[in-house]
């Protein structure tokens, strides 16, 4: 068994929190007592029958407006597969809660209400997964059993979206015509939609091809610590420990390290369950070198001949997170790998609106939700990849170094 | 499974390693929530796995409420002994002598709260940068929302309207002077992967999740067992039952569950076709349906 992250998206009332309540309950993640408080909380609310979008409600404040406000993440398994869904909310002001579940999905569900078709908000989300470099994208036409589950009204939504798309970088979409409320194509084959010819939605995800997504190819190891047990007799132990962020490493390689180019060859790796003969992304393992290279934290391992761009100015797309707009007066840090620096925003190029994909020359400082073609220059040089090739060392985020916060996230290009 | 590919098991490890070693850096001063509970257990397990073959840079850390099973109490220092840990106790019992938390009275009275300013005394008192807990984003909707690197500010409080986002595998850690996070490194398994791992790592476990016989009583729905904490009342009726837990916790508000389950297949077996959560069986949490986060927001776990 696997697995698979994904997140859910759509304009609010599209039916995203219906149809998680139907994923859930119909891969059985309900327990009685849940759903005796979701019957509960309905009665108390009016609703007609147990409303499945209570499922997933989960903080107080959210309770009382009625509305998500923040990335929460849901757990479901068939036999198949292990799911995790971040579940994004709607509204545009929370578009940073987006671009934060969509960073870590492989895939993501866009809700559309069918006789809606895509709004401004379907538009956002849809551009926004691709720009993270979601790979697959799943769009779920919904209500179908408000339309008599008419094949032109869905034909109608996939063609729109067809043309949205073409300007999007999506390499895989698909459509599905449900009806979340009533499980139509969820699980089983609706038979009220018999000119369907594609799979349920559960299926589709269940077996989705996601093991091509991760950049094998080039190798990188961020040293993340060193370990360095106490004196004890015999030789030594000296061991790089980190997460691959990309590629493989074997016993035998030889790598060098960044800063400096200096080379040496694996000794051994050692994962969670003893030496292991081969360390590809996301294993957290440490490497064991046959030379001392004195490595620390925010040093970096690559081959002789794939090393990653380095340089101090980095050109990025930037989505700004914070409520607080950036200010040239504050100091901001980078954080990319196990590495952090100051870095100064020198240049914003324009800002893109996302809903009309127009480049604005937009004078105004950079504000939450806004999204950015911008130059940073940062006080050491970074070993880096674009984004495009390199989800791992293409990612940045921007922190403010006096408040702490995390402020923007970027990513290279 | 097929070449660089790894089990949603392995994935998970993996995850927690990297949050762990990121939480050695980032905040260097950190401990080890450990109640003696499979997720604390098995986070503890994980983590002595991040830094072999040098030990763990963390301490444990038990908030001991006086209520404790004994077999609890003795399945820790075993625990932390077989582990190599260093391990640290600090009492309500003691924060309650001292003055600083009244015990609560009443027949359902329970220091499930209280354990919360013993939990910010200790950080306090041993400067702890950030406590790491076993805790799980399915166990519960508050902690759905939980980030894994989870700021509070001075007082220990968690603000849900502010939470830093976290992307990637970028973890923010970065703190002023008094303030301190919560770290969890197990968010993303679920009741399930907790056993799957117990079971593949051969851990050990407090007999409490087995099945035994123990003289147990109904109240509000609930089975507990009976004790010098917890009188019977006036109409309650206690008998002798085969039971287990399926969480560890005070033996004022922890409920059992009859079961015949003995052997860890039969325990996994029982979990996955249980229809209630686990959390179910917790008096706590039923108070109110907010019950989890209000807590949270004084500085619970
Ligand atoms: N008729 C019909 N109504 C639906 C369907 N899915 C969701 N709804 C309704 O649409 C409304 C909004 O759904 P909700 O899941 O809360 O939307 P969200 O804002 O995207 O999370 C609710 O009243 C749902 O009952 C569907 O398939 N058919």
């Amino acid at each position: 068994m696997d697995l698979l992250r994904l997140i859910t998206c759509g304009n609010v009332d599209d039916g995203k929190s219906t149809l998680i309540g139907r994923l859930l309950y119909d891969t059985k993640s309900i327990f009685e007592d849940q759903w005796a408080a979701v019957q509960l909380a309905s009665e108390r609310r009016g609703d007609a029958g147990p409303n499945l979008a209570l499922l997933t409600d989960g903080l107080r404040a959210e309770r009382e407006q009625g509305i998500t406000i923040d990335v929460a993440y849901r757990y479901f398994a068939t036999p198949r597969r292990k799911f995790i869904l971040a579940d994004c909310p709607g509204h545009f002001q929370y578009t940073r809660n987006m671009v934060t579940g969509a960073s870590s999905a492989h895939l993501a569900l866009l809700l559309v209400d069918v006789r809606h078709g895509l709004t401004e908000q379907t538009r956002r989300h849809a551009f926004i997964a691709s720009l993270l470099r979601i790979k697959h994208l799943i769009v779920c036409v919904n209500k179908m059993d408000l339309v008599d589950f008419s094949q032109a009204a869905f034909d109608r939504v996939r063609e729109q979206f067809m043309e949205y798309a073409e300007r999007l970088e999506a390499p895989d979409i698909q459509f599905v015509p449900i009806a979340a409320l009533h499980g139509d194509n969820i699980v089983e084959k609706s038979a009220r939609m018999p000119w369907y010819a594609g799979t349920p939605l559960l299926y589709t995800l269940e077996t989705v091809y996601v093991l091509n997504d991760a950049n094998h190819v080039d190798a990188r190891f961020p040293v993340q610590t060193v370990i360095r047990p106490p004196a004890a007799p015999g030789p030594a132990f000296t061991g790089y420990a980190g997460q691959v962020a990309s590629g493989s490493f074997r016993p035998g390689d030889e790598v060098v390290r960044l800063p400096g180019g200096l080379p040496a060859r694996i000794k051994a790796i050692h994962g969670p369950a003893g030496p292991v003969g081969e360390a590809f992304h996301p294993m957290s393992v440490v490497l064991e070198l046959d030379r001392a290279l004195e490595l620390s934290r925010g040093d970096m391992l690559a081959r002789p001949n794939n090393l990653p761009a380095t340089g101090q100015d980095i050109e990025a797309m930037l989505c700004w997170l914070s409520e607080q707009p950036f200010d040239p007066a504050r100091r901001y840090l980078l954080r990319h790998t196990s590495c952090e620096t100051g870095c100064e925003l020198r240049t914003v190029r324009y800002k893109l609106d996302i809903t009309t994909l127009h480049r604005n020359p937009d004078a105004a400082p950079l504000g939450m939700n806004d999204f950015a073609r911008v130059t940073l220059h940062t006080a050491v040089p970074l070993f880096f990849d674009s984004y495009k090739k390199n989800r791992s060392t293409g990612s940045v985020i921007l922190v403010d170094e006096a408040a702490n916060t995390t402020v923007a996230a970027g990513m290279i290009l | 499974m097929p070449h660089l590919h790894l089990s949603q098991l392995d994935s998970l490890e993996h995850e927690a390693i990297h949050v762990l070693r990121e939480t050695a850096e980032q905040l260097p001063h950190s401990a080890i929530l450990f109640s003696g509970g499979k997720d604390s257990l098995v986070l503890a397990a994980v983590a002595r796995k991040a830094f072999a073959p040098a030990p763990p840079p963390f301490a444990l850390l038990h908030i001991d409420t006086g209520h404790n099973f004994p077999e609890t109490l003795a399945y820790r220092d075993q625990f932390a002994r077989d582990f190599g840990y260093r391990l640290l106790v600090r009492s309500v019992q003691a924060t309650i002598d001292s003055g600083r938390a009244v015990e609560e009275t009443g027949p359902n009275a329970s220091r499930n709260v209280l354990q919360s300013v013993t939990l910010l005394d200790a950080i306090a008192e041993l400067k702890l940068d950030a406590a790491l807990g076993g805790g799980r984003r399915d166990e519960e909707k508050a902690r759905a929302k939980e980030r894994i690197f989870s700021h509070r500010d001075a007082s220990g409080r968690w603000d849900p309207k502010n939470q830093r986002p976290e992307l990637w595998n970028l973890y923010n850690g970065r703190k002023k002077p008094g303030e301190q996070f919560r770290v969890f490194p197990l968010s993303n398994w679920t009741e399930l992967d907790v056993w799957a791992y117990i079971e593949r790592e051969k851990l050990p476990l407090p007999s409490l999740y087995f099945a035994h016989d123990r003289e147990v009583f109904l109240r509000h729905g609930t089975l507990l067992a009976v004790s010098p904490h917890l009188p019977l009342q006036a109409g309650e009726q206690s008998a002798r039952e085969r039971i287990r837990f399926r969480t560890v916790g005070d033996m004022t508000c922890t409920g059992a569950v009859r079961s015949s389950a003995a052997t860890l297949a039969e325990i996994i077996a029982e979990v996955a076709a249980a229809r209630q959560t686990e959390r179910g069986t917790r008096y706590d949490d039923r108070r109110s349906e907010t019950a989890m986060e209000d807590r949270k927001r004084q500085g619970y776990f």
